[in-house]
């Protein structure tokens, strides 16, 4: 099979893993020798149709697999086409791509072939080729398969800047019927592993370097019943307990050769994006995770998880910008982490109008209601029944087919 | 009336000697002519004044001010140097705090001209493609040091302010980067830079286009199709550069009848490796 062939079935079976992050971690150049450098903020080299960034090479390794995981291209009872690169071909492909300045690096993953650390170390065989023989200084996030030998997995953080295990998905009994193979206490106990030695790498200088860009995973939505409400406890767990670096949320996607179990009907793409918003209001705005989403475990559609709880808090509101704390600040609908510290720099040299805000892009028409300004304060509009349906978006238009 | 005249459109250090001049003499903005050398000379310009000596003392302003002006001083915008001559005169004569306050007319502008040299260098860094030229082979093997060739066509004056990366990031291999503004080129130890050139003196394509393209067209997921969001963040003035943006149209039509396939495609029967694994593992 030609090199082309390869690239074509083990980037098609890896594009389902939504992390693309080229960022965090060390600053490293390659003035001193070797190629590449990482500036801590990574570089998206490319959009791909499906508005995603491309900043890695994300392939397997290979994407022959002995477990079944339904929800998954390779599964082992699939029919896809497999294929299998050479370590000298990944590092081929990588090389060559990164020195045309399309990539930031590697993101590689694998089937499970034979077994849990056979597959380990074939995966690390590939990024020390890399590090050592080719002194390459871009960034490297490697898969950590579940239950591979603590050895592998320690030399495998030695050379990848991030490692990830994925949850796939947050309850015991999800797994359980669609990845029959997995349990939830080893991908726990290998992220509490990570974990540990992310930690203990950061509280000693000296350490050997171990993931310096941390762990991350990815839980897939809607291919079991799972609701946003256990999404978002599991995620907040995560981060608290294990420093996650990022949770990716994955819409259960319609595959080739799809299996019966499976919902034939994809989520809709907008639930993912919902659970992104709640996931950044965990992490940057101080919400709680019992304060997302509504009673019925699911968050709205319609309108962003900020604004729901806004509307459903309507007690809170107005909030003076003038005067309210930073934190009371974040929980306006419409005002980002960046806008409301601009905001408080602002307001240190004068009295904030509409007009300010007009002057510093703040979406106006979001805002209004919520809050008072110098020259303005929402009577009414807080009260109306009907502000939810004046701030949602408009229905889709039907269109006659 | 003074009229300052810069080396080149990005002649920051120019600017801030003059800059600092002026400031010591008390000369306030308004007159104060600022042109290129080369670029149309303003209507009512004086004779050129004679170079300028940098000022004994030093003038104090914050760090914020140098950060912004690095930057909003390599902006395509004409008034650029007038605009942050005016800033500086009032960082400097009666408002120091000024800078923090986003909501000043003045600021904003300053502020808007930054964010957009941002974006451009920005831009720069993640759509510039290298193309190896006349190596024996061109797939990346450990002697595939160059030397590169880059064409790049920036909306501002940022060469000079992106190329650090480059060599950070590629300080072994050989390369040059050629715009439209100034070009810039790398021989493994120091950075010369020359006039700007046109698009042709670039090579067009590259060995490896082939291959990039098949990983463009794999690693799209036809079930997400959303070409909106391409755009927004790759706009369309750089596709004219990116080997895999010939495939978009294609790839964005044929979206929909893929995704359907597969939701229509009847389940099939376990392939016969799952079925042999299947059965080592019972
Ligand atoms: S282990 Fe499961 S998710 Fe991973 S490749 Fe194999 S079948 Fe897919």
């Amino acid at each position: 099979m030609d090199l082309r062939r390869k690239l074509e079935i083990l980037a098609d079976a890896a594009k389902y893993d939504a992390s693309c992050a080229s960022s965090g971690g060390q600053r490293r150049d390659s003035l001193a020798g070797g190629i590449g450098s990482t500036t801590g903020m990574g570089i998206c080299h490319s959009f791909a149709p499906d508005g995603r960034c491309i900043a890695l090479l994300k392939i397997l390794l290979t994407n022959v697999c002995v477990f079944d995981c339904l929800y998954c291209v390779n599964r082992r009872s699939s029919n896809v086409p497999r294929a299998r690169f050479t370590v000298d071909e990944v590092v081929r492909l990588t090389l060559g791509f990164y020195k045309r300045n399309m990539i930031e690096g590697l993101f590689l993953s694998s089937g499970i072939i034979r077994t849990p650390d056979h597959t380990m170390e074939e995966l690390v065989r590939v990024v020390r080729c890399l590090r050592l023989d080719h002194g390459f200084r871009g960034y490297i996030h490697l898969k950590t398969i579940a239950e591979a030998s603590p050895e592998l997995v320690e030399e495998a953080g030695r050379y990848a800047d991030r490692l990830s295990v994925n949850m796939e998905l947050p309850t015991e009994q999800g797994l359980a019927t669609l990845a029959p193979d997995k349990t939830l206490p080893a991908i726990r106990r290998s992220m509490g592993q990570l974990h540990r030695r992310i930690e203990e790498t950061q509280a000693e200088r000296r350490a050997p370097r171990f993931a310096p860009a941390g762990q991350s995973t990815q839980m897939i939505v809607g291919a079991d019943g799972a609701d946003d409400r256990t999404l978002l406890r599991t995620s907040d767990t995560l981060y608290r307990r294990f420093r996650l670096k990022r949770v990716y949320y994955s819409a259960f996607s319609p595959i080739p050769d799809t299996s019966h179990a499976l919902p034939s009907k994809a989520p809709p793409l907008v639930r993912e994006h919902r659970l992104y918003q709640a996931d950044w209001l965990l992490r940057f705005y101080g919400f709680g995770v019992e304060e997302i989403g509504g009673a019925g475990g699911m968050l709205d559609l319609d309108i962003d998880p900020k604004m729901a709880w806004a509307l459903a808090h309507r007690d809170h509101f107005p909030v003076d910008l003038n005067t309210a704390p930073r934190e009371t600040l974040l929980r306006v609908p419409g005002l980002g982490v960046r806008m409301v510290d601009r905001l408080i720099d602002s307001r240190r040299h004068r009295r904030l109008r509409l007009e300010d805000l007009g002057r510093m892009r703040v979406p106006l028409r979001k805002i209004t209601p919520f809050v008072v300004t110098a020259d303005h304060r929402p009577t009414r509009l807080l009260d109306r029944e009907h502000l939810r349906a004046l701030l949602a978006p408009p229905p889709e238009q039907l269109s006659l087919f | 009336m003074p009229d300052i005249t810069l080396s080149h459109p990005a002649d920051v250090d120019g600017w801030r000697t003059a800059a600092r001049r002026l400031l010591a003499d008390g000369v306030p903005p308004v007159s104060v002519t600022w042109t290129v050398a080369g670029e149309q000379p303003s209507l009512f310009a004086d004779d050129p004044a004679p170079l300028m000596e940098p000022p004994t003392g030093t003038v104090r302003v914050p760090r914020r001010f140098v950060e912004l002006a690095d930057m909003a001083l390599r902006h395509s915008d004409p008034e650029r140097f007038a605009l942050l001559y005016g800033l500086l005169w009032r960082v400097n004569r009666d408002d120091r705090g000024v800078l923090h306050d986003p909501a000043d007319p003045l600021v904003r502008r300053a502020e808007s001209l930054e964010r957009a040299v941002r974006r451009d260098i920005h831009h720069m860094t993640a759509f510039l493609r290298f193309r190896a030229v006349e190596t024996a082979d061109g797939d990346g093997g450990k002697d595939d040091d160059g030397p590169y060739v880059a064409w790049f066509d920036p909306a501002h004056h940022v060469v000079e302010a992106a190329v650090p990366f480059f060599v950070h990031r590629f300080a072994a291999m050989r390369w040059s980067i050629l715009t439209p503004r100034r070009c810039a080129h790398w021989d493994g130890r120091a950075v010369r830079f020359s006039p700007g050139v046109t698009r042709d003196a670039a090579p067009d394509g590259d060995a490896l286009d082939d291959l990039w393209r098949t990983y463009y067209a794999a690693t799209f997921n036809p079930a997400r199709v959303n070409p909106a969001v391409l755009q927004t963040n790759m706009p369309k003035r750089y596709w004219e550069n990116l080997p895999e943006a010939s495939l978009i149209p294609d790839l964005v039509k044929g979206a929909a009848e893929r995704a359907r396939g597969m939701v229509e495609a009847a389940p099939t029967a376990p392939s016969r490796f799952g079925r042999a694994v299947e059965r080592t593992r019972r």
